[in-house]
């Protein structure tokens, strides 16, 4: 009944929704909250992936997506604290010193 | 209509509606709660796939570290509000054209994933079981990936230290 | 051997280039004569060799020049009856004018003095090697090296803006002739595959004469356009008058005895091939009588002692190319060899009355110098007898010869005006001794500013007070003004020199050398009408024919003459007593027409000088005119220099350089600044947009993808 196509579909659309959240927000965290759910959507590929072609790999490759996932987001975090320090502010706009 | 397939549009409507929650959501804590919700369902959807393992990291990392560290950032910062502190670059026009080209984006991926075919999955038990062992993952995690499992840990621990570093306060 | 003859003056000229503004003036000075003296026993050497040969001639190529296929141009220098009178004009008359020139130049500085003696030397060089060269490229590095001395010794004062621009115009109308020069040799490679002198006489002797506008017509006048420029005929001789800037002893050895003959050398040289184009050979000789009888009225005029003479050497070349139009290539030569010696002593002796005047160069300024110069007088006196025709002196026989070969050969139009011509040379060159060494001193010419080094002539010469001669309105020749600065300060007004001294024992040397050669020079060319032989044109002769096979290396050269077009040109003097009688008539009227213009500048200008000044006030346009020198300058600064410049300026200046190329660059930096005005946008430091823009990237390529 469900086939993988189901699954893809679904993950394309959760893929689509975290770049529309990186785009639209304007609170740095959401921002970096909605690349998390970018790379969920992938997550969920891979697995589905990997069950179709009955390998193992889909899986293993999730795992270090999310460890990937918590160094970046351990990070970005650091970051953002660092930025809200010195602009006592979240939006991503208040940090234009890089324009023309 | 077998357990299967309900299960899995259940699971696929909620992690759906709730990842629109983060996105549309004012508050970032009610953003970070909806995206637990969201990474729940999604575990729910590697267990009908077979992945159990998946699963229950998904929850112990995502679920349970990541989301809490975002957690404690947002009480930290205390930013409940979203403060236009700065005139936003896109107005009004620039919101119309990412929510159209988000729209785009998912059209795209759907209609080039669909192209696929429709492929369904095999039902060997002796696949499954292979799938499903923990033991199989550990296997390979240590073996075969034994170099990238051991560059991850390194990766860890600069992300560890940067993080330290970046958000120390004072010079 | 024959290399020597060129070399040895070079080397003058390099040692006196490189070390000699360290030498003292006497080293520099006599080594450049000895240089020149050496030369010239060199060249007696060659002379006497050459004559010895069966062929009259001696050939010596020194090295392998141009080896290019078909070109083959060896540097090759000949020897023959032609070059031999050239080389001893050259390089004897150049020594005198050396010799004169220790002394004449003594005033300037070390430096100036050996720079003055290197070009001189260098000049000599590159004369040499144009008369001794035996094919076309080699004649021409010689034709060009003259030029290129000319300008360098005429803008000798170079600090004198009128000296450098007189250096360029020279320069500059040289060039034009140069082109056709040019062109006329390619012609004659094209034509002939070959562009040695023999070769060339012997293939166009194998030709038909022309009678229409052939190859042959056409690279004779293109070569004769050469010539008009190096020897100053109509149309482009305006560089001559003006060349005057340069000091005495250079327009003596270059504009009055060697290098404007050049012209007149190469048609003799290339006789065979010019007499296969009668219509070139009208041309020239249309040319030279127009030319001679211009400068003669021109001459007559002038106020400045050395636009006089200059005149009149552009008058006596106009003589020489009537002689070579007329097929009297010998005729030509001869007046070449008198008008030598008797114009480089005029120009000399006219320098020794500019020294012992300290500067003064304009005739209204002189007078009475007959006491005080007696060395420079007596001199000058004899050159102008022989300028004017006058027997037994040496132009007399050459003049006499030309004419008397224009009325044989039926050009009596041209006969005429050279009767005509030779009058106006006798009037003007006694108009000119009768100023300057008679009668008491004048100072009538208009004021002169104080200090002639920094002048500005026209301007503030012209109008100041009134000239005696009345000169209407127009501004007089540009140097009316007394314009060499000779170094030695000048008093050219009010009270009169202390002491005038005549010329230095250098300069008196070498003029009474060349007044004796005026005198007894013509004598080679006695025509058999008075008992003579015509030793010269018969000495001549081998060098107008052409010879039908190859030539040896430095040795006798081989021989059989296939066609003498001298020969009918000797017109048949004594042969029969009718010829004769139109013989001595036809003398008759040369002296006749001398001796009158000799009375006539005795009344007007010894006599009875008002009456000078009454006829010119009377025919004012007219004398306006002369004045000016038919505005020819004038003429020439409208329709083609002026369009010129201003075409530059504006046209290639302003619109392709400033607007086309400075335009292109300027606009490759504007463009980039524009473009990169427009990109930097792009910059907004948003990341935001950045995010935006990277999803928009994405989404285009994912869809280029699908639709694939």
């Amino acid at each position: 009944m469900i086939s993988l196509n189901h699954y893809l579909v679904l993950s394309g659309i959760l893929f689509a929704i975290g770049t529309a959240g990186v785009f639209l927000r304007r609170n740095l965290i959401t921002i970096l909250l909605s690349i998390e759910i970018m790379l969920n959507a992938v997550n969920v590929t891979f697995v589905a992936v990997g069950r179709y072609l009955g390998t193992v790999d889909g899986q293993i490759i999730t795992f270090f997506v999310m460890t990937v996932a918590a160094a970046e987001a351990a990070v970005g975090l650091a970051l953002v604290i660092a930025l809200f320090r010195h602009r006592e502010t979240l939006s991503p706009d208040a940090f234009t010193l890089l324009k023309w | 209509m077998d357990l299967n397939a309900i299960g899995f549009f259940v699971f696929a409507a909620i992690a759906v509606l709730a990842s629109l929650g983060v996105v549309a959501q004012r508050n970032p804590m009610h953003s970070v709660m909806l995206l637990i919700v969201s990474f729940g369902a999604l575990a729910g959807l590697y267990v009908l796939l077979d992945a159990p393992f998946s699963a229950v990291t998904q929850i112990i990392i995502y679920a349970g570290a990541i989301m809490v560290l975002f957690l404690f950032v947002v009480m930290l910062l205390n930013a409940h509000t979203e403060a236009d502190a700065a005139p936003p670059v896109l107005g009004p026009r620039g919101m119309q054209i990412g929510a159209l080209l988000s729209m785009l984006l998912a059209v795209e991926l759907v209609w080039g994933l669909s192209r696929l075919g429709l492929t369904w999955f095999g039902n060997d038990p002796a696949t499954i079981a292979n799938i499903s062992s923990v033991s199989r993952i550990g296997l390979a995690i240590f073996t075969t990936h034994a170099f990238a499992f051991e560059v991850t840990s390194i990766l860890i621990l600069v992300s560890m230290v940067g993080a330290v570093v970046i958000a120390r306060r004072g010079q | 051997m024959l290399l020597l003859i060129p070399l040895l003056p070079f080397a003058g000229f390099l040692i006196n280039t490189s070390i000699g503004r360290r030498l003292p003036k006497a080293v520099t000075g006599g080594l450049a004569c000895l240089a020149m003296l050496a030369a010239f026993a060199v060249a007696v050497m060659a002379s006497l060799t050459a004559n010895a040969a069966a062929t009259h001639a001696v050939q010596q190529t020194v090295f392998r020049w141009i080896p290019s296929g078909d070109f083959q141009i060896p540097f090759a220098l000949r020897v023959d009856p032609l070059a031999t009178v050239m080389i001893l004009v050259i390089t004897g008359i150049g020594s005198l004018i050396h010799i004169y020139s220790t002394a004449y130049m003594h005033d300037e500085t070390d430096s100036e003095y050996a720079r003055y003696f290197s070009y001189l030397n260098l000049f000599a060089a590159f004369m040499l090697v144009l008369v001794l060269g035996a094919n076309f490229p080699v004649m021409f590095v010689g034709w060009e090296g003259v030029g290129l001395c000319s300008y360098l010794l005429i803008g000798y004062w170079f600090k004198k803006k009128t000296a450098a621009d007189a250096g360029k115009k020279a320069f500059i109308v040289n060039r034009v002739g140069d082109f056709g020069f040019i062109l006329g040799m390619l012609l004659l490679f094209v034509t002939f595959g070959s562009l040695d002198f023999q070769e060339v006489a012997s293939r166009a002797a194998g030709m038909p004469v022309e009678h229409v506008m052939g190859a042959m017509t056409i690279a004779t006048l293109l070569l004769f356009l050469g010539a008009t420029g190096k020897s100053a005929q109509i149309p482009l001789y305006v560089w001559l008058p003006d060349a005057m800037e340069g000091p005495t002893p250079v327009s003596a050895l270059i504009h009055a005895a060697t290098m404007v003959t050049a012209g007149v050398y190469m048609i003799g040289r290339n006789a065979v091939l010019f007499q296969h184009a009668p219509i070139t050979l009208g041309i020239v000789a249309g040319i030279g009588t127009a030319t001679a009888l211009m400068a003669g009225t021109i001459g007559l005029v002038q106020n400045d002692i050395k636009r006089v003479l200059a005149y009149s050497t552009v008058s006596q070349l106009g003589y020489m190319f009537l002689a070579m139009g007329v097929g009297a290539y010998a005729a030509g030569v001869f007046h070449l060899y008198t008008h030598a010696f008797f114009k480089a002593l005029l120009f000399l002796g006219s320098g020794a009355v500019i020294h012992a005047l300290a500067g003064e160069q304009d005739m209204r300024n002189m007078g009475g110098l007959r006491k005080a110069l007696p060395i420079t007088f007596w001199t000058f006196l004899i050159a102008t007898i022989a300028i004017s025709g006058i027997p037994p002196l040496a132009g007399f026989f050459s003049k006499d010869e030309i004419l008397f070969n224009a009325y044989s050969k039926g050009f009596h139009i041209l006969w005429a005006i050279g009767v005509l011509t030779a009058l106006l040379t006798a009037t003007y060159m006694f108009r000119l001794v009768f100023l300057t060494f008679f009668g008491e001193r004048r100072h009538d010419a208009p004021a002169a500013p104080a200090h002639p080094e920094e002048e500005e002539p026209t301007a503030q010469a012209a109008g100041h007070g009134a000239s005696a001669i009345g000169a209407g309105g127009a501004p007089s020749t540009p140097h009316g003004a007394p314009s060499t600065p000779h170094g030695a300060p000048s008093a050219k007004h009010g009270a009169p020199h202390g002491a005038l001294h005549d010329a230095p024992p250098a300069m008196a040397f070498a003029l009474i050398v060349l007044a004796i050669g005026s005198i007894f020079a013509g004598f080679v060319g006695v025509p058999q009408a008075l008992g003579g032989s015509n030793r010269l044109e018969r000495f001549l002769e081998p060098s107008f024919e052409a010879h039908a096979t190859a030539i040896g290396e430095f040795g006798p050269a081989g021989t059989t003459p296939a066609t003498a077009p001298n020969e009918g040109a000797a017109a048949t003097h004594g042969e029969g007593t009718e010829a004769q009688g139109v013989e001595y008539t036809l003398m008759g009227v040369s002296v006749g027409a001398a001796a009158a213009g000799i009375l006539i500048a005795f009344y007007f200008w010894y006599r009875n000088r008002a009456a000078a000044a009454r006829m010119a006030r009377s025919l004012s346009p007219v004398y306006t005119l002369l004045l000016n020198k038919y505005y020819v300058d004038e003429l020439y600064d409208a329709a083609i220099v002026h369009p010129i410049e201003n075409g530059s300026r504006v046209g290639l200046w302003r619109g392709i350089d400033v607007g086309v190329i400075d335009g292109a660059v300027n606009g490759v930096g504007a463009l980039v600044r524009a473009t990169s005005s427009g990109l930097r946008r792009a910059q907004t430091g948003s990341i935001r947009t950045y995010a935006a823009s990277l999803f928009a990237g994405v989404v285009l390529i994912l869809g280029w993808y699908l639709w694939r």
